[in-house]
């Protein structure tokens, strides 16, 4: 088994992530892909994004970064490659709305227990939400979102949750519901989509991935489960 | 128009009900043709290991599920409000493909209580007629439970439903459901391995004194051939069930359990990607010459045929029904017509369940349905509600069905749902939680019903089909009393903390929130005319040779999943077809 140098790897990267990643928040933007590529390069290069410009991607990666901070619990969603799985999806057939019924008349103003009733798909709904959310912070801190410290990011996090932040043409509480589903899906979906590298969240919560055989375990209830997790491209931890 | 050579039976939609159709009436010697809207999909290759163990793809994603996109439904609180449509999935759950929503759903396989098929009777006679608000428009079966008796066995010797019987020919059994209705046979396996959320639960519940049974799984325990002569494999508690195709051939299927035989037969065949639109009418009105679909090159195409099966999904035989202008529209206003009348769902609450490191739930180890405890006690009519002021009730349900961490991870109560503090309540909970949760009946009301939208086309131009439904007082206090006694059960297990999830009165329909795909109504079944659109054996009063399968037929909503007794209700129906009808054309009930 070689187990104990892969853990011993695992937290060398844990350390050096917490190093590098609180630092983005105090240092602003410009520091923020420096600060990025230095947590991840040891393992892979920088990704590109295809879907977000320039000032979306920062503002996407300097907020799924507090909403699933890096600390001695586990990784957070940076390190985890949320944001490339994000940048992913927008190029797939739900990115572009394929997956929902949207034809038109839209009503907005529906009652919310009876759903999403807006006309933009994913793709259109991250693009007119962060250009609003940067366009807010900049009226009220003279700055955009991902040049704000690390508390005022969770602030303003925690205002369009509340629907606190009124957004021209976007409901900021269908928005962030809408980021923090998709944070949660890079952080915990396979690896295979760009997200949850090294199946970092998978350990942390002792989740065994696409094992999905049990049929021993499952005549032995209250045992703890002893193997780590697998990948459906087959890596293993 | 393309016009194709007349069969004898064409059989609209082919998941469960389809199937069952398909092979009983091939097997009786007539042509019969299935039209499928989607493609063709087995479990191999579609579902093999290790691709289906993707949580994204069909856990959330929903690749085995209808593409809403094409068409969905519209839906409003009330009579007089517009409808929405149902854009993104949430509440419930629609099928696609060969197997429809057969492919994947959990396995829970229930028959219903004796009193379940005669509700209104059955109340009026133990409550009074009183009892039931004046709004409420419960009804019979027309088919009693002794009836349907061999037809719910044969659905479980075909499905390997793993359980252990409570009432074997009146005689009730240790450690099975002595609240069931009297069975002839055993079930043909026996149950799956417990899991140890459900262990707790069952534990609990024993010392409160209720009577925890293993739930009826139609996952297989052991490696099983079914009457047909299908053979299934044991279900390794592998996780990946409801939203999933099952790649250990473990979850009853029509893939796993008709169709290897039946796509044999050569007085069978199958055309995917066929498309109904219509059931046409011939001038009388009183008789269906067959069907019209638009085909994968987008053209159409009329299929004559001499008997006609709607066996599509409960949604889908409604709004086919009000297409083809088949028995009158309901109307809610004066509660005459039939179609669309008594559109009912389910009523359920959750509790979390959460315990210290030491207890090791390992949640990821679980079947659809395999492995989990019930408690029957506070379902049906198993105790006197007259103290009460409701009607209908709830099993109690202890365990858990996978640990997918997206959409099965849940958090102690008062946790953020981001930040530091959520990732550490994941991180502590994850291993150590489980869930107890009520899976309640709603009844029908005369102003919740299903009729063609105004406004809101599929994409072929036709009108979606709109859902006007909200909760009513009964089912609130339904789902309040049966969850009190889970949450006494609850404390009883001794967690560190536990959450609730309740529907409480004032609280409208939530279509963002799945609750269960057990949708119901709106082609009922029932002994007079006037009041259902189909007779006992599902055949429609108006055109007697067309038969509408699936819970569509239900005249309300019991509190135990459908698929078991929609099952028991279609062998009935392919019997009466098989041994009457065929040689018979007509109504097989005369008004």
């Amino acid at each position: 088994m070689s187990n104990k140098p892969r853990s011993t790897q695992r937290r060398e990267f844990l350390r050096k992530s917490l190093v590098v990643v609180p630092a983005i928040g105090l240092l602003g933007p410009a520091s923020l892909s420096q600060a990025r590529s230095a947590s991840i390069a040891f393992t892979e290069a920088a990704y590109t994004p295809r879907y977000f410009t320039a000032p979306e991607w920062q503002f996407l990666q300097a907020a799924v970064d507090r909403l699933i901070p890096s600390n001695e619990d586990g990784p957070g969603a940076l390190e985890s490659g949320v944001a490339e799985f994000i940048d992913r999806e927008m190029e797939t057939a739900y990115g572009h709305g394929g997956l929902w019924y949207m034809q038109g008349p839209f009503t907005p103003e529906a009652p919310p227990t009876l759903g999403y009733q807006l006309r933009f798909t994913p793709r259109e709904l991250y693009r007119a939400a962060i250009a609003a959310v940067d366009g807010w912070c900049k009226k009220q801190h003279n700055m955009v979102f991902a040049s704000l410290a690390q508390e005022m990011r969770d602030e303003v996090l925690h205002q369009l949750e509340k629907g606190q932040i009124v957004l021209e043409a976007v409901p900021s509480q269908i928005f962030f519901a809408q980021l923090l589903q998709n944070t949660k899906e890079g952080y915990f979906a396979d690896p295979m989509y760009g997200g949850n590298k090294q199946m970092g969240s998978w350990k942390m919560i002792g989740f065994p991935g696409a094992r999905a055989d049990f049929a021993d375990w499952a005549e032995q209830p209250g045992k703890v489960y002893p193997i780590g997790p697998v990948s459906i491209r087959g890596d293993k931890s | 128009m393309i016009r194709m050579k007349s069969v004898d039976v064409v059989i609209i939609g082919f998941g469960w009900t389809g199937a069952i159709m398909g092979i009983e009436l091939s097997d009786a010697g007539v042509s019969v043709l299935a039209l499928e809207r989607g493609d063709y999909q087995d479990t191999s290759p579609d579902w093999a290991y290790p691709n289906i163990a993707d949580e994204l793809a069909y856990g959330i994603r929903g690749k085995l599920f209808q593409p809403l996109a094409r068409e969905t439904v519209t839906v409003r609180h009330a009579v007089g409000d517009t409808a929405v449509p149902y854009r993104q999935y949430g509440s419930f759950l629609l099928g696609n493909n060969v197997g429809g929503a057969g492919t994947h759903w959990n396995g829970q396989h229930y028959r219903p209580s004796p009193e379940d098929l005669e509700f209104r009777s059955h109340i009026r006679n133990r409550y009074g007629e009183r009892f039931m608000p004046a709004d409420m428009q419960i009804q019979d079966y027309g088919v009693t439970y002794d009836e349907l008796e061999p037809f719910l066995e044969k659905f479980e010797y075909v499905c390997g439903t793993s359980g252990r019987a409570g009432n074997l020919n009146g005689r009730l059994q240790e450690g099975g459901n002595p609240f069931e209705g009297q069975r002839k046979k055993e079930y043909p396996n026996p149950p799956v391995a417990d899991g140890y959320g459900a262990k707790l639960f069952a534990d609990a519940a024993r010392t409160l004194g209720y009577h925890p049974f293993p739930q009826p799984a139609s996952n297989a325990s052991r490696p099983y051939t079914n009457p047909y002569g299908a053979r299934l494999g044991p279900c390794n508690l592998c996780g990946y069930c409801e939203r999933f195709g099952c790649f250990m051939y473990s979850k009853a299927s029509p893939q796993t359990t008709i169709l290897p035989i039946l796509m044999r037969r050569p007085n069978f065949s199958l055309r995917t990607n066929s498309h109904v639109t219509r059931i046409n009418l011939d001038s009388t009105g009183r008789r269906a010459t067959g069907v019209t679909y638009i085909d994968a090159k987008g053209q159409q195409v009329e299929q004559p045929a001499d008997l006609v099966i709607v066996a599509a999904f409960q949604m889908h035989n409604v709004r086919l029904m009000l297409l083809s202008g088949i028995g009158r529209p309901y109307d809610p206003a004066t509660g005459a017509g039939v179609i669309g009348k008594n559109y009912a769902y389910q009523m359920m609450s959750s509790i979390g369940v959460f315990f210290d490191k030491d207890v090791a739930i390992n949640p990821f180890i679980g079947a659809g349905a395999g492995g989990v405890q019930i408690v029957d006690d506070f379902n049906s009519d198993h105790f006197d509600h007259a103290s009460h002021g409701f009607i209908g009730g709830a099993y109690i349900f202890g365990g858990q069905t996978g640990g997918r961490p997206i959409q099965q991870l849940s958090v102690p109560p008062g946790t953020p749902s981001w930040g530091a503090a959520w990732k550490r309540a994941a991180k502590d909970s994850y291993l150590h939680s489980t869930t107890v949760a009520t899976h309640g009946s709603v009844m029908s009301y005369r102003d919740r019903y299903l009729d063609l939208d105004p406004t809101y086309k599929d994409a072929f131009g036709l009108p979606l089909l709109r859902i006007t439904f909200d909760w009513h007082e009964n089912e609130y206090k339904m789902s309040r009393f049966v969850t009190d006694r889970a949450k006494d059960i609850v404390d009883q297990m001794k967690p560190k903390a536990s959450s609730l999830n309740l529907r409480k009165p004032g609280d409208h329909y939530d279509i963002r929130q799945y609750q269960t795909t057990h949708t119901t109504g709106g082609v009922i079944q029932g002994n007079d005319p006037s009041t259902s659109a189909l007779n006992r054996f599902q055949q429609s009063w108006d055109v007697p040779n067309v038969f509408v399968t699936g819970a569509s037929a239900f005249p309300q909503n019991l509190g135990y999943n459908p698929t078991g007794l929609i099952g028991g209700l279609t062998y009935l129906s392919a019997k009466a077809i098989r041994e009457i009808y065929l040689k018979r054309p007509g109504p097989l009930v005369q008004t």
